[in-house]
């Protein structure tokens, strides 16, 4: 029995139909090939899938769609190219393979909008919900640095 | 300088393989290696565009597709820059000079006196003409000769730090295999057990009948699948069958352990290297074992892969090291021919060795042969990368030595045991595919061995030490059975021999009582082996470092990779409570000639990244049937846990390439290792130094007293 859920995402009100256990991720990638956000392990525990609900940062991978009525999501589709985090990110060439990158950018999108100049420490603790395998944590967290001290206080 | 020509590139390549000029302005470059998260696509650009002289934006480079690009085999063995772009390299400067020498004969002047660039032709007297007037009338399919390359004092893109072209794109969506969406794509996960669980057919049709309206089941052989329409739909019914057909408890598969090699049967060679030394007499022997783990890949994005057969053609999307083998592979298992098999890379997660993203291939090769005429998608799970991909075999090293009132080494035999390096498709003929060996099992056996040394070894990589030594003895133990599938994971056996090796030499320093740098020097004539050393010292202070074991230390490393390519010389601190924490590591690499500085550092400091994960937290456990499942039962390293890197390079641009994914990670691990030691003042010869090996050495060190 699919459910009509009415969710804003990245700006657009839309309404999808869809079953009682979907996840935003499986509603996000199958349904509104939303490609941005992706899956990385289905339980918690990697970040690959984070996307921002209401401004807080949250899995995809275990968010049933059906509780998201009426709420705000944004992914990583929506950034701008040539905005301040995807600027510093390629300025910085954070990124090896670029798989877990998506999630860490949302992360780091949500932790901006809350603190425009957070301290490194503060950037480590919002990146702890993330694995990276590259081995690009060091620059990934000086291109946050970057994308604040670029974007200003309360960006 | 070592020529490409002679480094293992298929001298068979014709200049028409590897580059054309078919599209308007600009040149087509076609390399059969693939870009596996190592930035190998530009830094192979950038290559193309020096020697065609041409702006790398207007290089257009198709990879990995068995019907457009040459057949190059693995992309493994940090050599895509050493072959693929020493062919290119050559491919293109002929091609350059092909155009060159058309045009100054078309209008009757020299070739030496033609001006090129971008691509346009300008003769003395001002005509001018381009490489795609000329190329009209040229016939590129000529051998790849050993012309004249561009010398280093010339170089305009080799050298510069060009951003990753493919970077940008990951930042958002659509640039990986799983984004791939075909509108009739159907969705299959393979349902698996151990090796030697039988599929319960009752059971089966059971949950044929149960889930008739939503998904469908194949079975060929051993070979099970579920299909459907819904990626939700087909994973949710996969998770069930598996638990209703192989329940985890009935699970009896268990990886060895590596203290238990040695009673297991293996087959054993026997290698010796020529001594550099003048005999002298022994004053003592020491012996030591040294043992890394088993280690899974650990890719963020699982494996995954398209496939679709139209009734003759099989058409096959991967992320694949190897997309001519996999084809090769694919047409044995399914009975096709291979000229019927097209296989393309498109990028996936990080790949660091042999992963699952072969097997996963394979089985949407298998379900699309079997449903001709659709697309079908096959994601695998968490749980398929952490028990069903390969793993990284787990090793056992020993060491014993001679050595004389001086401390130095009389005598030296390095014994190894160890399971496989080397299960890649079509390694030892065999297809080696999962899903192949459960459809016909006899027929995709694959016969045990190993890498030989000539091609840089498994097991045996770096079991020859670099140093000024005696006669070195070698004996390879080849484990046959280790419980659990092993293949390549970066850097293969030279990650735990390294780290014995290393940890060997920092014991006979300490035992002569010479400082654990000073004496790697007094061993070793390679001057930019030496270089690395010093440079690395200088960076991380190493002469003022305090002496005290007091849970703070430094360690050293070195090793040269494979013995015959990129130098590396790393320095670690570690800080010890009741974990290890890795706080910095430096690093000097000489990796000759460097086509993307910024690249080799992101690859460099990867492979530190990397190696201290799997030195301070990583073990597929043994001995048990609980094989890790999700991450929190196979931690790797998180964002706090991770040192400040800082590496530095030599550079040596007259030298040739030498590659530089694999390099550092013998070397971290071992001054890692070294580091504790000084820390502790003992020594774990056994990784991961875990909590558990921590207090086991503190346990044993109250028994001494």
């Amino acid at each position: 029995m699919p459910f009509d859920i009415f969710i804003t995402i990245n700006g657009n009100l839309v309404c999808v139909s869809v079953d009682e256990e979907e996840t935003l991720l499986d509603t996000l990638r199958n349904r509104l090939n939303l490609r941005a956000t992706r899956f990385g392990c289905g339980e918690e525990a990697c970040g690959a899938c984070t996307v921002l609900v209401d401004g807080i940062a949250h899995y995809a991978c275990t968010y049933r769609t059906i509780d998201l009525q009426g709420c705000t999501v944004r992914t990583a589709d929506s950034l701008d190219p040539n905005g301040p985090l995807i600027t510093a990110f390629v300025h910085e060439q954070a990124g090896q393979c670029g798989y877990c990158l998506t999630g860490i950018l949302m992360s780091a999108s949500g932790l901006l909008m809350k603190n425009g100049r957070p301290e490194r420490s503060q950037i480590i603790e919002t990146l702890e919900r993330h694995l990276c395998r590259c081995g690009s944590h060091g620059r990934i967290v000086r291109a946050i640095e970057r994308a604040a001290s670029a974007s200003g206080p309360g960006a | 300088m070592k020529g490409p020509l002679d480094q293992g590139f298929q001298s068979s390549l014709l200049v028409s393989n590897c580059v054309t000029f078919d599209t308007p302005d600009e040149a087509t470059v076609r390399t059969g290696k693939v870009e596996i998260g190592q930035g190998i696509l530009t830094a192979l650009r950038q290559m193309a565009a020096e020697e065609l002289r041409l702006s790398p934006g207007r290089i257009r480079l198709l990879s990995g597709q068995t019907d457009a690009t040459p057949n190059e085999g693995y992309t493994a063995g940090s050599l895509s820059v050493v072959s693929s772009g020493g062919a290119i390299r050559l491919a293109c400067a002929q091609a350059r000079t092909m155009m060159i020498e058309r045009f100054a004969s078309r209008v009757g002047c020299l070739p030496s006196a033609v001006t090129v660039e971008e691509g346009l032709l300008c003769s003395p007297s001002g005509l001018v003409s381009s490489y795609w007037n000329e190329y009209r009338g040229e016939d590129f399919r000529v051998a790849i000769r050993d012309v004249s390359l561009t010398p280093s004092k010339d170089f305009k893109w080799i050298g510069q730090s060009l951003p990753r072209a493919d970077l940008l794109s990951k930042l958002s969506g659509g640039a990986f295999i799983h984004d791939l969406n075909f509108p009739d794509m159907i969705h299959a996960h393979a349902i698996r057990g151990h090796a030697s669980d039988e599929i319960d057919h009752h059971e089966l049709r059971k949950l044929q009948s149960k889930y008739v309206a939503e998904a469908s089941f194949l079975s060929v052989g051993k070979f099970l699948a579920v299909y459907s329409g819904s990626e939700a739909t087909t994973r949710r019914i996969s998770e069930v069958a598996r638990q209703i057909l192989f329940p985890d408890s009935a699970r009896a598969q268990y990886a060895v352990d590596p203290a238990e090699y040695p009673s297991r049967p293996s087959l054993t060679t026997v290698l010796e290297a020529p001594g550099n030394t003048s005999p002298r007499n022994s004053a003592r022997q020491i012996r030591a074992s040294y043992s890394r783990p088993y280690l899974s890949h650990g890719s963020i994005g699982p494996s995954c892969a398209l496939a679709h057969f139209d009734g003759k053609t099989l058409r096959v999307w991967t992320h694949s090291q190897g997309v001519f083998p996999l084809r090769a592979a694919l047409a044995t298992v399914l009975g096709i021919e291979e000229p019927n098999v097209v296989v393309h890379h498109v990028h996936g997660a990080g790949c660091y060795g042999h992963n699952g993203a072969d097997d996963v291939a394979c089985d949407a090769a298998v379900v699309a042969f079997h449903t001709p005429r659709r697309h079908v998608r096959v994601q695998w799970t968490r749980r398929d990368e952490l028990r069903t991909a390969p793993y990284g075999p787990a090793s056992l090293v020993q060491i014993e030595a001679g050595i004389d009132k001086d401390g130095r080494p009389t005598s030296w035999h390095v014994e190894i045991w160890s399971p496989t390096h080397i299960q890649r498709p079509g390694s030892r003929g065999a297809p080696g595919l999962l899903g192949g060996e459960e459809v016909n099992f006899e027929a995709n056996k694959m016969p045990p061995g190993d890498v030989p040394l000539e091609r840089g070894g498994g097991a045996t990589r770096n079991g020859f030490a670099l140093y000024r030594l005696p006669a070195q003895k070698l004996t390879h133990h080849l484990i046959e059975d280790a419980g659990v599938r092993t293949s390549a994971l970066r850097g293969l056996g030279a990650h735990a021999n390294v780290f014995a090796i290393e940890s060997f030499i920092d014991e006979l320093a300490i035992a002569a009582s010479v400082d654990p740098l000073d004496y790697r020097l007094s061993l070793l004539d390679d001057e930019r082996a030496k270089a690395v050393l010093l440079k690395v010292a200088e960076m991380a202070s190493w002469s003022s470092r305090p002496q005290s074991a007091d849970g703070s230390g430094l360690g050293i490393a070195f090793s040269r990779y494979k013995n015959i390519a990129a130098y590396a010389a790393v320095i670690a601190k570690v800080d010890i409570d009741e974990h290890v924490s890795v706080r910095n590591v430096w690093c000097c690499v000489d990796a000759g000639l460097i086509v993307n500085p910024n690249g080799v550092l992101s690859q460099i400091e990867g492979g530190i990244v990397q190696a201290t994960s799997w030195t301070i937290k990583e073990s597929i456990p043994t001995n048990t049937s609980e094989l890790p499942r999700r991450w929190e039962e196979y931690p790797i390293l998180q964002f706090s846990e991770v040192p400040e890197v800082m590496v530095e390079i030599i550079s040596s641009p007259e030298e040739g390439p030498l590659g530089v994914g694999e390099v550092a990670v013998g070397p971290t691990s071992a001054a890692i290792g070294n580091a504790v030691a000084a820390a502790l003042g003992q020594r774990i010869r056994k990784l991961p130094f875990v909590r558990d090996q921590l207090e086991k050495l503190l346990l044993e060190a109250d028994d001494d007293e």
